[in-house]
């Protein structure tokens, strides 16, 4: 199952026989990783900002670096917007559109101009063809260079996810997966929404098209996983986990860092994991319960001044002499 | 141009797919992203967007700042298939708990009864009594029941013609689970 507090039970395919260690990595690295991400992510909050920042890092402004204006040559920021649910009307946000115009806004207004911007799932609320539509074109808005997608389950209704790679699925592989590359870091994006039976789920075809995808890196390669539903156990009893994630995760113990940035829960929360971090982002339509304050989780009514600050976007910053990924979370308020 | 439109359906969780999607074309990649014309990026091409090994063009769509973008062009998409608005239900409406035999309700995210048992011939119909939209659906492939994103007040009916357990749940909330039990 989902559980990675003992992935090393040598049941997991692909993994390479590493001598055992507290953190289940070398020491070399265990060192590289450190490098990055100083083994802690700090949550502080500032003005009304969440700001994830690396510890010990070297660099005391790695945090303040996602969002400053001054942009190195060679210094790639991505933007990572999430759950859009474009369709959606209810009390939770009456105008979903509008929120995500603001999370729009935001992005354009950054101080500077993102590489590319990663829409992590839930586009549309109900997979019709005129939510499709609707949010590409609000998308197309976004000052980046290239916008990139990966479904939701409420992009895929009925219909294993036809109508959203008729509107998102060029140039990708079997159900919409595929990988790019940029600025010395490879950007790995999954379709865990389609075959859902409570839990997420990859499926095997998804999972050798990984084995294959980072057969040739180096194990210094920085690797982004962007997927819908979190590849860790957050909170199975909702849904959130994906049943066979530790087949993806077991191929990617061998590289100093990797980086998972999921959606679906439409909340902030980060889990360190050996080389491997988590972090689930939030949501610009409405707020879900933290895990098990809730019966269900449900669309969360909060009042009007308070929704934004529940919606926003997120912001990464990777340098690439420095081995550091700065992430930064913003509101839309 | 689109890879690999795979018929749609659910596909069994004993299936071993074993087939790589794309098969990768030999050598380097030719094809550069669409995403050149970046001020702040490099001309040796450490800042362009590539795609990964096997695949021919970057997926993603073009932003306001990338090329090849036409904004505001609408896609010509077709409609959904299977996504008709289903009936409403008739003036009697249904319970809103289910008292007889034959009858669901979907409440606050939720199937109730969780299980509910019938006689074999026995028609269930199911109604959405949320704002939010939920569907009916079989678990695992091959079960009979596939309903359309059922909007609020809106019903499935499902005959059961053999006996047997048939677990579903609604594929926008996975978490909502439920059997129908028929004898």
């Amino acid at each position: 199952m989902s559980d990675y507090h003992d992935s090393h039970d040598g049941a997991s395919a692909g993994d390479a026989g590493r001598p055992e260690t507290e953190h289940g990595m070398n020491r070399r690295q265990l060192l590289r990783h450190a490098g990055w991400f100083g083994g802690a992510v700090v949550l502080t909050v500032a003005s009304g900002e969440v700001i994830s920042r690396i510890a010990d890092s070297r660099d005391s402004n790695v945090g303040a670096a996602a969002g400053a204006a001054a942009v190195g040559s060679g210094e790639l920021r991505f933007v990572q917007v999430s759950d859009s649910h474009i369709g959606f009307h209810g009390p939770a946000n009456m105008d979903v559109a509008g929120s995500f115009g603001e999370a729009i806004n935001k992005v354009n207004s950054l101080g500077f101009r993102p590489d590319f911007v990663m829409h992590s799932g839930d586009l549309t609320h109900l997979s019709t063809a005129g939510q499709f539509d609707q949010v590409k074109q609000l998308m197309a808005g976004m000052k980046t260079d290239r916008v990139f997608t990966v479904p939701g389950e409420h992009d895929s209704i009925g219909d294993a996810g036809r109508a959203y790679r008729r509107t998102f699925g060029r140039g990708t592989l079997g159900d919409g997966w595929y990988s790019f590359d940029t600025h010395g870091v490879h950007f790995i994006a999954l379709v865990n929404t389609l075959s859902l039976e409570k839990l997420g789920h990859l499926g095997n075809e998804q999972i050798d098209f990984v084995r294959k995808d980072i057969a040739g890196l180096s194990s210094d390669t920085p690797i982004v996983v962007f997927s819908h539903i979190p590849l860790f156990a957050m909170y199975p009893q909702w849904g959130w986990s994906t049943d066979d994630a530790l087949k993806v995760i077991a191929l990617l113990r061998r590289f100093s860092s990797v980086t998972c940035l999921n959606g679906h829960v439409h909340q902030l929360f980060t889990k360190t994991d050996g080389n491997i971090t988590f972090h689930s982002a939030t949501t610009t339509a409405y707020p879900l319960p933290k895990p098990g304050r809730a019966p269900a989780p449900t669309p969360q009514v909060v009042p009007a001044r308070q929704l934004k600050d529940a919606l926003g976007i997120r912001s990464v910053g990777y340098r690439q002499g420095d081995r550091e990924l700065a992430i930064k979370d913003q509101r839309l308020a | 141009m689109y890879l690999n439109f795979r018929t749609a359906g659910r596909r069994s969780r004993t299936a071993a797919g074993l087939a790589v999607a794309a098969i990768a074309t030999a050598g380097a990649l030719g094809l550069l992203s669409s995403c050149g014309q970046s001020p702040h990026s490099s001309s040796t091409g450490a800042g362009a967007i590539t795609p990964g090994p096997g695949q021919r063009q970057t997926a993603g769509m073009p932003g306001a700042t990338g090329s090849g973008n036409a904004a505001g062009s609408a896609s010509s998409t077709s409609p959904m298939p299977g996504m008709s608005m289903p009936t409403s239900p008739s003036s009697a409406g249904a319970p809103a708990v289910p008292a007889t035999g034959n009858a669901v309700a979907i409440k606050n995210f939720a199937f109730s009864p969780a299980t509910l048992k019938v006689k074999v011939g026995t028609t269930v119909t199911w109604t959405n009594q949320d704002t939010d939209a939920h569907t009916v659906t079989s678990v695992g492939s091959g079960g009979p029941l596939h309903s359309a994103a059922l909007s609020a007040h809106a019903t499935y009916s499902h005959t059961f013609t053999e006996p047997g357990t048939y677990a579903y749940l609604c594929t926008i909330h996975p978490f909502m689970t439920a059997t129908v039990e028929v004898a």
